[in-house]
């Protein structure tokens, strides 16, 4: 039986739920020692001095490391964009608030921590800037990096002018999004440890070994072999984890230097600018419409923040390129550097803060219009990607629109707005596209036959809770004719086949394609050992004839399996290694996962609280490998959706330049009781041109669309139109 | 954490004579006191461990209810007769933390319990409470969730607590035992304005104990309501928050209750706003008459001006349920 798509439960369920699935923090090495960050709580100076002497009299400390005394790496911490410039000890720079200023290393986690309340650090304070608002006019253009390639900020088809010109129908507006923060469950950590005078372990909660390892090296001036990482298991990354931060080369410096291995985690306020996080987006969207609905004119502008020394861009605009059948279409990007921590990606960087802005301003030009916002968008379906006039390799949108409609009952949304009530409740109902690229990177993978006939395959990717363990060995179960109990997929370890990032929504397609041809060559390699050995039943046989099942191998009516053939090859597992990559074939397509989100919300007349009561997506993400996996990152996606709209907020004390939301009580997700009904279905593709697995990526697709499904319910419920994040209370007032 | 002295009282006069050494703090569940220990926000040099002690009863007597000091918020919201009196404050309670928290918060905690103002938990900002004579930070900065009622140049900190605003409300009292002697004190003296001293927030002498609060039966009680408006929906503090309750006979109010949180230095009761109502019919109109009242004085502050507006409909809502609930 085929178990890709099966709803098969997490091959590390039970391990995670009982603890023996150990963390990146959670590594046990001997003789180590902890290391604890102390931070700045300027946003921008120079260190006059570190004085670490009460901290180094402590009991138990070990090191007190600063600018002044914190070994000079003999190397440089930084690669190619998107690479972040990290701040290691290594001048007395101050850049942002919260930055690294000095490591404690005491035997105990308590030791340490007290010892780094003792440091104290004298700084030169200089004028600093934390407001996108107050720098508008420094804005400038850059590259964005999306998808693993660069894209111009621009872009222009037709004529803007002249299609706003025809419009019927017009909205412009300023749209807002508010930097947020990752938070995953599980904070940063890094476990570093020296087995020699230049090699190095290191544990580290990641989305990327290989880029680990390559930082390190870099920094070490280490030959890259000489630079172990694992990541095991993590709880949560969202793109927090995808490049290493300045702790993990701290924690690798101070193992070096203390000539012990160094566990250094994160505290919750730690992780609000030394880590990245969404930059905050002001976009101006321009639409217009005839009166039919047709779509004349579509402009989105963002300016986004980023940090004086790095850069990222929030790429908001850039799904306006290929959404909607419009003739006339212009986006454009732009940074304003401020005195910040680097922002980066953020689970659907730019689709779900743009399409905040780009779907509110649809839902406005369709109440301008007094069109039913799916109408609208229906009115606008694009059959091939405007941007290019590619086709799409595969577009199910239109059944996601269908089915989510009839599943959450759009029929039964009145036209106007605050005109539907419940128990006293104004009900408000929304909808929004969702869009995300269907990414692809090139993933190598090995996989085994043992000698008891199961598989063992690798690849050194990571599984962020998602699900790769399990899918993975599903796809190779079905490559490789064995039940998926015969499999064991393995990852995390930076001497395995070099995966890309896990991010991106990519892991499935990519990894999954990789284990996809690497088992078929495996399986290949294993019926070809077959049909030419003497000695096996199947010999002469024609390898196209021989099917594989159960670990069985047969044609006409002869048989053999995989353990028989390793035993009579000498006992030494049969192995294939091979590689997926995107190919020529791929660039004729544009590519991306569908998705149609439907809202409903209860908001309070008076206090203006809100309830989502309900929340229907129907995504249409390629092919599906693990129904609940699948399911529950969708899901997962679409109640961070309710947390953009409703909730996530870092707040700048522009005076002091640093976030004051810092903990979990401050800056809001949200939690049981604002997650009710969120019911996400898929309609399954077959796309032969995506990659070989055929899988388009779930991650961020759920995101994509539901604030502003959500913005766009608040708006049918009350009448009031919020175009800044998050929806608090008072805005409703 | 500094290192700390750990003694566990083995009873009362233990725990008020250990309590009376220099830098000593009471630890019950620990949920405030432990959470500000670990950011060395609060350092006692010894703890005194008062969670053993026979304090967590909670007993009907014939005026009202004397709750425990060491009763747990979870106990007290769950008992018969505390719900059955004082429906608002088991809201109240219900509508505080985390079921985890409340398992373990205890009566007397919540009552000392510090404010969450985001400056006063930063050591690398500056806070009168804190480090008296600092200056308040938060007085130029992010004052959305900040105090629009009894707060001064020096401190702004809003009063956590949702329990202490249905106390307030409900004219409790509280009793303390002393080195020298015990006393009650009515519930709107314990909690002190910051004033020029924010550092001060108890009227509590070194040494005092909480053992009890008592909690007086009355028509309005038995009719109170607690309505709690927060950015979600669960695990938040207030924006704005009301304890309320009406005595209604013939059409009448005859005795009201007003106390709001969320917004003030301190539970906030206002008499005047709890007189506006007496003799009058229970109304939208002479509710909100009540809520102006209630939130005369309010200076908002640059994040802040939306919980004028807001707390009065909170205690419009609070009103209208107590009136409802017959």
């Amino acid at each position: 039986m085929k178990t890709v798509g099966q709803p098969l439960v997490r091959a590390d369920g039970r391990a995670k739920v009982t603890g023996a699935a150990h963390y990146s923090a959670e590594m046990q090495v001997p003789g180590m020692v902890y290391g604890v960050l102390v931070t700045s709580g300027i946003a921008k100076g120079r260190i006059v001095e570190v004085d670490g002497g009460a901290a180094e009299r402590g009991s138990g400390v070990l090191a007190v490391l600063t600018p002044k005394n914190a070994l000079r790496l003999p190397g440089k911490p930084q690669g190619e964009p998107p690479d972040r410039v990290v701040q290691v000890l290594q001048d007395d720079r101050i850049l942002y608030s919260n930055q690294p200023v000095a490591v404690v290393v005491a035997d105990t986690l308590e030791r340490a921590t007290h010892a780094a309340l003792l440091v104290r650090v004298r700084a030169e304070a200089e004028p600093h800037s934390v407001k996108v608002e107050r720098e508008l006019d420094r804005a400038s253009p850059h590259d964005i990096i999306a998808g693993g390639r660069k894209q111009e900020p621009d872009s222009s088809r037709g004529d803007l002018a002249q299609g706003l010109a025809q419009a019927d129908a017009r909205v412009e507006e300023l749209y807002e999004v508010p930097p947020e923060t990752h938070n995953p469950m599980e904070p940063h950590a890094t476990i570093a440890a020296w087995t020699g005078a230049d090699r190095v372990t290191i544990y580290d909660s990641s989305q990327w070994v290989f880029s680990v390892r390559n930082k390190v090296a870099m920094a070490f001036a280490l030959p890259k072999e000489n630079v172990r990482v694992f990541t095991k298991f993590v709880g949560g990354a969202f793109g927090c984890k995808g490049s290493p931060w300045s702790h993990v080369i701290i924690a690798a410096l101070a193992a070096k230097q203390v000539g012990r291995p160094v566990k250094l985690v994160l505290t919750r306020p730690q992780m609000f600018g030394m880590v990245g996080g969404r930059p905050q987006t002001r976009q101006l969207v321009a639409v217009g419409a005839r009166k039919d609905g047709q779509l004349t004119a579509l402009r989105h502008q963002s300016t986004s923040a980023t940090s004086r020394f790095d850069t990222f861009v929030e790429a908001a605009a850039l799904q306006a390129r290929h959404l909607y059948a419009c003739p006339n279409i212009e986006t454009r990007h732009r940074i304003v550097r401020l005195d910040i921590g680097t922002p980066t990606f953020m689970r659907a960087p730019g689709e779900s803060s743009g399409s905040f802005a780009l779907e509110s301003a649809l839902d406005e030009l369709a109440h301008a219009l007094g069109i039913d916002p799916l109408e609208l968008r229906l009115k606008n379906y694009a059959e091939t990607d405007p941007s290019e006039g590619k086709p799409f390799s595969s577009k199910s949108l239109r059944q996601c629109y269908a089915e989510g409609s009839r599943r959450f009952g759009w029929e039964k949304r009145a036209a106007t707005p605050r005109s539907q009530t419940r128990s006293g409740m104004l009900v408000g109902m929304g909808m929004a596209t969702a869009s995300y690229p269907a990414n692809f990177s090139p993933a190598n993978a090995v996989a085994r036959i043992l000698p008891d006939g199961s598989a063992q395959v690798e690849s050194g990717t990571i599984d962020l809770g998602t699900g790769t363990y399990t899918v993975m060995a599903q796809v190779a179960a079905d490559a490789l004719g064995l039940s998926y109990d015969k499999v064991r997929f393995d990852l995390g370890d930076s001497e395995m086949p070099e995966a890309p990032i896990s991010a991106g929504s990519m892991t499935a397609a990519s990894v999954g394609s990789a284990v996809l041809v690497t088992c078929g060559a495996l399986r290949d390699k294993l019926v070809q050992l077959a049909v030419s050995d003497a000695s096996s039943p199947l010999r002469g046989a024609r390898p196209a004839d021989v099917r594989v099942e159960e670990g069985r191998l047969s044609a006409q009516g002869r048989s053999d399996t995989y353990a028989e053939l390793v035993r009579r090859a000498g006992g030494k597992p049969i192995e294939a290694r091979s590689r997926a990559a995107p190919g020529e074939e791929r660039k004729k397509y544009t590519s991306l996962g569908f998705g149609a989100q439907f809202a409903e919300v209860l908001v309070d007349p008076d206090l203006g609280t809100i309830r989502v009561s309900r929340m229907v997506g129907v995504f249409a993400p390629g092919r599906i490998l693990n129904a609940r996996t699948a399911r529950s990152q969708l899901m997962g996606g679409m109640v961070w959706g309710i947390g953009m709209a409703l909730h996530e907020h870092a707040v700048y004390d522009e005076k002091l330049g640093r976030i004051m939301s810092r903990d979990l009580s401050d800056y809001h997700v949200p939690c049981n009781a604002d997650v009710e009904v969120v019911e996400p279905y898929f309609i399954e593709e077959k796309d032969e041109h995506v990659n070989p697995a055929g899988v388009k990526g779930v991650g961020e697709l759920g995101l994509c669309g539901a604030a502003a499904a959500i913005a766009n319910a608040v708006f049918h419920a009350t009448g009031k139109r919020i175009r800044k994040l998050p929806i608090t209370p008072d805005k409703l007032l | 954490m500094r290192e700390i002295a750990y003694q566990r009282a083995g009873n009362v006069e233990d725990a008020v004579r250990a309590g009376s050494q220099p830098e000593a703090a009471f630890l019950a569940g620990g949920t405030s006191l432990v959470d500000l220990m670990k950011l060395e926000v609060l350092n006692p040099a010894r703890v005194i461990d008062v969670a053993r002690l026979d304090l967590s009863r909670i007993e009907v007597t014939t005026g009202g209810v004397r709750l425990g000091a060491t009763a747990t918020n979870s106990a007290v919201a769950a008992h018969v007769e505390v719900r059955r009196r004082f429906p608002g404050l088991c809201e109240a309670l219900l509508s505080g933390a985390s079921p985890q928290l409340r398992n373990v918060a205890t009566v007397a905690g919540n009552l000392l319990q510090r404010t969450r103002c985001a400056y006063y938990r930063d050591l690398s900002t500056r806070c009168n409470k804190r480090s008296p004579g600092a200056g308040c930070a938060a007085q130029e900065g992010w004052t959305r969730m900040h105090a629009i009622l009894g707060g001064s140049d020096h401190c702004i900190a809003v009063h956590p607590s949702d329990m202490c605003v249905a106390l307030a409300a409900l004219d409790a009292a509280v009793h303390v035992r002393g080195p020298r002697s015990e006393r009650d004190i009515p519930f709107s003296d314990l909690h002190l304005l910051p004033g020029d001293h924010p550092e001060r927030e108890f009227a509590l002498e070194p040494g005092e104990l909480i053992t009890w609060v008592f909690v007086p039966a009355t028509p309005a009680a038995a009719r109170s309501r607690y309505v709690k408006v927060r950015d979600r929906l669960s695990y938040a503090f207030a924006l704005a928050s009301c304890a309320a309750g009406l005595e209604i006979a013939g059409g009448r109010i005859r005795a009201a209750r007003i106390a709001v949180g969320g917004v003030a230095t301190k539970p906030w009761r206002n008499l005047e706003a709890e007189r506006a109502l007496v003799g009058e019919a229970p109304r939208a109109e002479a509710f909100r008459r009540a809520a102006e009242v209630a939130l005369q004085g309010a200076r908002p502050l640059r994040d802040n001006g939306f919980k004028v507006e807001l707390a009065k409909r909170t205690v419009v809502r609070a009103l209208t349920l107590s009136a409802e609930g017959a």
